[in-house]
């Protein structure tokens, strides 16, 4: 089967899974205790039933639950995610302003943690036993370990409020009429902080994985022949070791994609970083049901095409695997 | 080439960060006249008729702007309305509007504005006050600088209704005959206040520049204001420490960080700006059935209670113990009531006679943070000190709203506002007709006393203040005495800033009230 083919069938698939999981999540968010109309008329202050049912008449939540999801999937299916209760906006643009700041928090995490981890795994199993391999198994180990919080704070103690290097908070420097270059310079050095926390926990679990896979391999009788036809040892390790070892990497990568896109409530929360996450969490937290709703919707459908375009990564990488 | 791509990358990247300009920019905010204020949680909106959480009305208290504003002690003194009388029989309260006040797109503002804000718009729209207006009968504008308010029997605290969180009046001319909640203005709002909206970057700042064309001359005395959302208390700490933010509202900081951030050079701290909300904190205790029905178990766990100790080691010392049910800064307070020193002893005795065979009581702490988890963990040791049972069950926001709505709780933590009026903000929690499921912030516990009902009925209908005085000094005594809520703090929220702010706080709803009449003097 071609590859397009193959893309094509299983994001049809995927269709299935992304309607089963809106109707899933439907009834799951509404079992939790409390409703947006109740949130939202608590913080008011209000004393009156009358003004909780008023809010509630307004948002459809008087409705019987199956007529509310019947008209909730009507609209989907046109796309149209709906209004958030508590911002009175589209769902959409809500989603639509957070997901550059999303991306590139994730994205220069993923990259960065990807090439950091396999280039220290990579290094320390040409080196096993040396002493720079126990030390990037040792601080592989305690950046997987340790609490990701922990070292956001850490890092915003020393590097921000003691050393002031760097920017501890936010996205950007506001107030200043930045040229786009300047501007970039500030994003970026705003970027450094939770980028870094962000990457350290899967760039030990890379290097540690890029390390044990490569050292397999590196024992497989293939590689004994092109060391024995005199292939240089660079080349071997780069051609022949790395590239055998990198699917269970590229498998991790994958889940690692499909994650990206729904933020790092954590690491968001502690750089007030304007992301996904925060979103979701404030969603959570307010009973802001379609605002949650698209938000786990929009999710789900991008692990759903990460997963389809990591499936079909494998079979560039190594064209013996087969796709079904 | 994997290595050499990184180390292009690397070095890229390094380049980035030594070229950039020195990001304590940041810090040069109050130099230039602009204040850095942090908020949490981020407000869902700034149209103040729609909205009043927190942090609404802490942005759009700049915007917006009521008809009168109160001093510390409650006074009112002239916002929008330049003088008003109250008529002999207190029905009749008439307004004088300050001439030349326009609306941030240039309009003109006029009483019409008034009537449609508060006749319209509020009593559909505005949570807290539609309960209040029902006293009244009608709104004329009979010119365009006069507003009348008709009122179908005197109501003691009306006076008090107009501050910009009660009675915020907003533009009719973007308003009327829209649907409110969808209204695009309600993005970009538009108030006569000192400050404009200018830009809202979601999840990270809103920004608020002056109304050059602001009705008192020589004001406002800065430039603009940014409020940051930063989510981490720790991280809004660390944010005024490192110099990135100018002014930390009340109940941005947690108590424990207040202690270090007051001690930095260049600090001033103030609990100033509350008189008129008067948070006051109280365990809610179920009347309704089991142990805490029997008055002499409630009266238990008010001997129980160490809230000096509380006080001073949850909330570090801010606050005050409350003797009762109104708070100090609301109007006709009285300390002629049974006081509950801590007594382990007379708690025992009491739990004894009343026959408490050692059910556990079920108690909801108030989910909004560290200090008030703390605070719980106290009440819990407390009443296990003297035999009673406790089980601290952990909610959310929403989960704690759910349980005190239906009424699932035996003991609950809550703070409510008091509005400087027992009328408005006290007798809500007493009396047997807010007994309703449906809201935590009415008569939760479910006490009913009819002698309470007639005196708290008595009191809002009375214009004579005297005569208020007794009547809600009779209903103190009688809600001391029959403990339906344990009364615990009267909560302080402090301000922390950078001492080269002057006048920052200047009205009982404190910052609330808007930064108009903040200045900036250089450090």
């Amino acid at each position: 089967m071609n590859r397009t083919r193959f893309a094509a069938r299983r994001l049809a698939q995927g269709l299935v899974a992304l309607l089963l999981i809106v109707v899933v999540n439907f009834f799951l968010i509404r079992a939790a205790p409390g409703d947006p109309a109740a949130v939202m008329a608590g913080e008011a202050g209000a004393g009156d039933a009358k003004f909780v049912a008023q809010l509630r008449q307004q948002f459809g939540l008087d409705k019987p639950m199956i007529e509310q999801l019947g008209l909730y999937l009507g609209h989907v299916a046109l796309l149209d995610l709906g209004q958030s209760y508590r911002q009175q906006r589209p769902v959409a643009d809500l989603i639509a302003e957070r997901v550059p700041a999303t991306l590139l928090l994730t994205g220069s995490a993923f990259v960065l943690s990807l090439l950091l981890g396999i280039t220290l795994g990579a290094w320390s199993s040409s080196r096993v036993g040396t002493w720079s391999d126990s030390l990037v198994t040792t601080v592989a180990l305690i950046f997987y370990a340790t609490p990701l919080f922990w070292v956001a704070l850490m890092a915003v103690l020393i590097l921000s409020i003691k050393l002031d290097w760097l920017p501890g908070f936010g996205m950007a420097t506001v107030g200043q009429n930045l040229s786009p270059l300047g501007h970039a310079i500030d994003v970026a050095q705003h970027l450094v902080l939770p980028a870094v926390t962000l990457a350290l926990f899967y760039m030990a679990i890379y290097a540690r994985m890029t390390r044990t896979s490569m050292l397999e391999v590196s024992r497989m009788d293939f590689v004994k022949t092109a060391r024995a036809k005199g292939v240089p040892r660079g080349r071997i390790w780069r051609v022949h070791i790395l590239r055998n070892a990198l699917l269970p990497i590229i498998t991790l990568a994958g889940i690692q994609a499909g994650q990206m896109v729904g933020g790092a409530i954590l690491t968001e929360t502690v750089f007030a970083w304007p992301g996904i996450g925060r979103l979701m969490f404030e969603a959570l937290l307010q009973r802001d049901y379609n605002l949650l709703l698209g938000l786990f919707l929009f999710t789900a459908a991008m692990v759903v095409l990460f997963n389809v375009l990591t499936d079909v990564i494998y079979t560039i990488v190594d064209p013996r695997i087969e796709l079904r | 080439m994997l290595r050499r791509d990184f180390i292009k990358i690397a070095s890229a990247t390094t380049g980035l960060i030594a070229a950039g300009q020195p990001w304590t920019a940041f810090s040069q905010g109050v130099a230039n006249g602009v204040l850095n204020v942090a908020i949490n949680p981020e407000p869902p909106g700034l149209m103040l008729a729609l909205i009043q959480n927190g942090p609404t009305q802490l942005v759009a208290g700049n915007i917006y702007e009521g008809l009168l504003r109160y001093d510390a002690e409650l006074n009112p003194m002239p916002g929008l309305a330049a003088s008003w009388t109250i008529s002999e029989d207190a029905l009749t309260y008439s307004f004088k509007l300050k001439p030349g006040v326009t609306w941030h797109d240039g309009k003109p503002f006029s009483a019409d504005d008034v009537v449609f804000s508060v006749d319209k718009l509020l009593r559909e729209t505005h949570a807290r006050l539609r309960s209040s207006l029902v006293a009244v009968d009608s709104i004329t504008a009979p010119d365009a600088d006069t507003v009348i308010f008709k009122l179908k029997y005197p109501f003691g605290p009306f006076i008090g209704l107009f501050e910009v969180g009660t009675m915020p009046i907003v533009p009719k001319h973007l308003y009327d005959g829209t649907d409110y909640r969808t209204n695009p203005a309600n993005n970009t709002p538009i108030g006569t206040g000192p400050f404009k909206f200018k830009e809202w970057v979601k999840g990270s700042y809103i920004q608020l520049v002056r109304h050059e064309a602001y009705h008192e001359a020589g004001f406002p005395g800065i430039d603009g204001i940014y409020f940051h959302v930063i989510p981490d208390a720790a991280s809004r700490a660390a944010a005024y420490e490192s110099g990135k933010m100018d002014v930390m509202p009340g109940g941005t900081i947690e108590y424990f960080d207040i202690q270090r951030l007051k001690a930095l050079p260049k600090t001033d701290v103030t609990t100033k700006g509350w008189e008129f909300f008067g948070p006051h904190c109280w365990m809610w205790l179920n009347n309704r059935s089991g142990p805490l029905a029997d008055v002499r178990v409630r009266k238990a766990i008010m001997y129980a209670l160490d809230r000096e100790a509380m006080k001073n080691v949850a909330w570090y010392g801010f606050g005050k113990v409350a003797t009762g049910p109104f708070s100090t800064t609301t109007r006709f307070h009285s300390d002629d009531v049974t006081p509950y020193p801590h007594d382990k002893a007379k708690a025992k005795a009491l739990l004894a006679e009343a026959g408490y065979k050692g059910e556990t009581l079920r108690l909801l702490p108030l989910p909004y943070g560290e200090t008030w988890q703390r605070f719980a963990e106290m009440a819990r040791q407390n009443l296990a000190e003297v035999g009673i049972k406790v089980e601290l069950q952990a909610t959310d926001v929403a989960g704690w709203n759910e349980k005190l709505n239906n009424w699932d709780y035996d003991l609950a933590f809550t703070y409510l506002y008091q509005y400087g009026d027992p009328a408005l903000g006290v007798q809500r929690n007493y009396t047997t007709s807010n007994i309703q499921k449906g809201s935590p912030w009415n008569n939760v516990s479910g006490y009913s006393n009819p002698k309470v009902d007639e005196l708290f009925e008595r009191g809002a209908k009375e214009p004579n203040p005297t005569r208020r005085r007794a009547i809600y000094t009779e209903a103190q005594k009688i809600l001391v005495d029959e403990v339906p809520v344990a009364w615990l703090i009267e909560l302080e929220f402090p301000t922390i800033y950078r001492s080269n702010i002057q006048n920052l706080v200047n009205s009982a709803i404190g910052l609330n009230d808007g930064f108009a009449r903040a200045k900036v003097t250089k450090a």
